[in-house]
């Protein structure tokens, strides 16, 4: 049984309607891209899960239903980085990730530090003194805090320089193997996200046009034209 | 035009009643009704203010005060008659709400709101100290009085030039780059109008409703004290406002009669306390409040400063 | 200012810090409420007075202390429950739709307060005596440095909460970005509560501190809420050191400015005035704000 499940989603904002029946899995224990254009409905779908969008359709995790709230998500083991990370920038590096672990019995600081070992230097640092990327890794290990089963990761690479995406999503696919770390990666930068993930699918216009392995997806020709560029 | 029928219709309609209830009704009650135009006066002052600029004033009670003080020192001190002042009163107001107007133009919302609401708890304390000029905490009494028939056709005579007066503001061209300014400032600017001239002019005008408003709750009371002007008187206003809200200027004199009625009638029916008008009118307050924000889609007057597509025009 | 002594200027600085303690707490509780709602709590000097009167109907049947405390927790309970009712539907509600909220709160709980408790001055017991202590020859009043060290443990145990706990961490996140708090599992919607909760203690704490200097009634706290917008504004209204900052400057420069024969004590209020409209115009984000965009 597949760790998520969307079955039919549909979401709106107001009168418009952002996602027109998604339906995707998966699979715990690997990462899942959800690729396509500005507009999509990439952002949104993470928003439905997370249940900060008005959905219909079923969003099952773990066997249960979810989508209610934020909370409600963070406290069953979903971690969300949302677009432009979220962090707390007046608050200090420590602060943040701290407040990553709010919903967790214990703070442990040292498991999460091994990932991203630069973070501890930084302990007092303001987060909005940090530069782009730092705050991207810091967002990460932040969702980490909280031991999450799933984590959710809203267009990671945005505004970063290629070498830092390529760091990014080196310690993503070591979460993944070390600890069993299940993800779902929304990104418009398809050929990183193929290349770290086993799964994907391609959003348009709210609905989902293409899905299968990555491998296929990178054989697929219109994929090929319309995301990865050649 | 539609608007200017209505407009007409309740004209006259007011005609009729300011002429008929004379003879219907007792002459104390005549009184009473004087101060329900007292308080409408300035409370149509404010509303137009908070409608059409969304500018926020909790301390329109100072211009009243403002208002009321000049028409207490030019009869006490200069023996004028007491109604050929309220034009002054309503000038030296206005002149004020420009002073004032234009620093309060820096300050957004919930700051403006608060330098008027600093604004009005001063200006009893500052009227004390001026001793020479104002008679101190014993204020100014006045010698002569009227009768209250001619309390009520003075105060209700003035009340309806000043919503003439207001209704031909609105269909100015003021009015309309008001209503302009309320829709989009930063688009109003863009076509060139000089918006800081328009919010200071809404708030001197809306200054010049409440002096005049101070200079008959003078004339009323016999004269001026400052404990006539308290921050409360401010906070009164803004519920004729609230009611105002949801009906012009029927909701005005809703409002207007509400404010007066619950004071008179509070002690008689539940207790003397003074408590009881001041919780009256924060319940109506809030109650208004929250009834405005529920029907917040249908009621445009209320909810200045959102984009609402293209301006109404109001009666 | 040359006719007095350097006895006479000791003394009002105390009881310029006395009173500026009073304004510190308040003006502490309205930023609380300001930075974590967004909304200027203009009922805040009147629902501190009601929690003052309260304070005082329990102590016909209890000893101070006792009283105290049960009074500041039924200000918390109090205020959280009214966050939850009245504010909360009118979170996003326009400036205009805020204010005339708290106004009309403000003037529910003045009413109510002469309502129940009738418009008479009531003597209120003050737990330090009025005894005067000497000091390097001047003569201080005991009640004064109690009202200060109140004030500054107050503000202490409130650093040490915001600073060091996790609930503090949790109300100052949902505070600075109630979004992200969300995505983390902070539920934001009881931390701003808490928010009120714990501005309305406060409130309760400077009421009962100087209802025994002016005397309890139900326009007790009129002027006081002035000093406390004052120094709230003076001190920059995000900024709860500022607050507190404000509160004590303010306070002892009242005081000093009163001595001055043309202003007089009875002009203290407009020079409260003078200094909020000074601020907001020369520098709105006062001595610690930040440049925040907010939605005012």
């Amino acid at each position: 049984m597949p760790l998520l499940e969307l079955s039919d989603v549909t979401a709106d904002y107001g009168a418009v309607r952002a996602l027109h029946g998604v339906s995707l899995s998966v699979d715990e224990g690997t990462v899942v891209s959800v690729l396509g254009a500005n507009g999509a409905g990439k952002t949104t779908t993470l928003r439905a899960i997370s249940g900060t969008v008005r959905t219909s359709g079923a969003i099952t995790y773990a066997g249960k239903a979810v989508g209610r709230s934020p909370e409600q998500a963070a406290r069953t083991g979903i971690a969300h980085v949302p677009e432009g990370r979220g962090t707390f920038v007046e608050l200090t590096v420590w602060e943040n990730l701290r407040l990553g672990a709010y919903t967790a019995r214990r703070a442990e600081f040292d498991r999460v530090l091994a990932y991203f070992p630069w973070l501890s230097e930084r302990r007092d640092q303001q987060a909005g003194t940090l530069s782009g990327g730092e705050q991207q890794m810091l967002a990460l290990a932040r969702a980490l805090m909280a031991r999450p089963r799933l984590l959710l990761l809203d267009e990671p690479s945005l505004g970063l320089a290629p070498m830092i995406v390529r760091e990014l999503f080196a310690i993503v696919g070591r979460l993944n193997a070390e600890e069993k770390l299940t993800v779902l990666v929304v990104e418009q930068n398809a050929n990183v996200a193929l290349d770290a993930s086993q799964h994907a699918y391609v959003l348009e216009a709210g609905r989902v046009a293409v899905e299968g392995t990555s491998e296929e997806l990178r054989r697929n020709e219109s994929v090929r034209r319309s995301y990865l560029g050649y | 035009m539609r608007a200017w029928a209505a407009r007409g219709g309740m004209l006259a309609a007011g005609v009729v009643l300011f002429f008929l209830l004379p003879h219907v009704v007792s002459d104390f009650r005549l009184f009473e009704l004087a101060r329900v135009g007292q308080y409408f006066i300035a409370m149509l002052g404010l509303y137009v203010l908070t409608t059409y600029t969304g500018q926020v004033s909790i301390g329109h009670g100072a211009f009243m005060a403002i208002g009321g003080y000049t028409t207490g020192v030019l009869v006490y001190h200069r023996h004028w008659e007491d109604w050929r002042t309220l034009p002054v009163a309503a000038l030296v107001a206005g002149v004020a709400g420009l002073l004032f107007g234009l620093p309060a133009l820096r300050l957004r919302g919930l700051y403006l709101a608060l330098a008027t609401f600093a604004m009005a708890v001063s200006v009893p304390a500052i009227i004390k100290k001026w001793e020479s000029l104002t008679g101190g905490s014993t204020g100014l009494l006045f010698a002569t009085f009227h009768t209250n028939r001619w309390y009520y056709d003075v105060t209700w005579a003035a009340a309806g030039v000043l919503v003439v007066l207001a209704w031909i503001v609105l269909a100015s061209p003021v009015g309309r780059t008001w209503r302009a300014l309320r829709d989009s400032e930063v688009a109003a600017a863009s076509f060139g109008i000089w918006v800081p001239l328009y919010k200071t002019l809404a708030f001197g005008i809306s200054a010049a409703y409440a002096g005049l408003a101070g200079g008959i709750l003078v004339i009323l009371s016999l004269g001026a004290n400052p404990n006539s002007f308290p921050i409360q008187l401010s906070i009164y206003l803004l519920v004729g406002v609230a009611i105002g809200a949801f009906a012009s200027i029927p909701g005005i004199l809703v409002g207007a009669a509400f404010v007066e009625y619950v004071q008179v009638y509070a002690p008689k029916w539940v207790s003397d306390s003074p408590g009881i008008p001041t919780f009256a009118f924060g319940a109506a307050l809030v109650l208004a409040a929250f009834a405005a924000t529920a029907v917040s889609a249908l009621t445009i007057r209320w909810q200045t400063g959102l984009k609402r597509g293209p301006a109404k025009e109001t009666s | 200012m040359l006719a007095y002594t350097f006895s006479d200027y000791a003394q009002q600085v105390v009881s310029g810090l006395s009173s500026g303690g009073v304004y510190a707490l308040l003006a502490l509780a309205i930023v609380i409420i300001y930075r974590s709602t967004g909304v200027i709590n203009f009922a805040q000097g009147e629902m501190a007075t009601f929690t003052t009167f309260i304070a005082f109907s329990l102590m016909h049947h209890m000893s101070y202390w006792p009283a105290f405390f049960l009074t500041c927790a039924i200000a918390f309970a109090g205020a959280v429950a009214l966050e939850r009712v009245v504010i909360r539907p009118i979170e996003q509600a326009p400036v205009l739709t805020l204010v005339i909220v708290t106004l009309g709160l403000a003037l529910m709980f003045n009413g109510a307060s002469a309502w129940i408790w009738g418009g008479a001055v009531h003597q209120f017991d003050s737990p330090f005596s009025t005894r005067p202590i000497h000091v390097a020859g001047v003569a201080f009043s005991i009640q004064d440095l109690g009202i200060i060290a109140v004030s500054l443990v107050l503000v202490l145990l409130l650093w040490l909460l915001f600073q060091f706990t996790k609930l503090g961490l949790a109300l100052r996140a949902s505070a600075l970005n109630p979004e992200a708090s969300r995505f983390v599992g902070i539920r934001v919607g009881w931390m701003l509560a808490f928010g009120w909760g714990l501005a309305a203690a406060i409130g309760a704490v400077a009421g009962m501190l100087t209802a025994p200097l002016s005397g309890l009634d139900f326009n007790m706290m009129l002027t006081l809420l002035l000093y406390a917008f004052a120094a709230a504004v003076l001190g920059g209204l995000e900024s709860p050191l500022g607050a507190v900052v404000g509160g004590l400057l303010f306070g002892v420069v009242l005081n000093l400015v009163a001595m001055w024969h043309v202003v007089g004590s009875s002009l203290k209020l407009p020079v409260g005035l003078a200094v909020i409209l000074l601020v907001l115009l020369v520098r709105p984000n006062g001595l610690f704000g930040r440049t925040v965009v907010r939605k005012v």
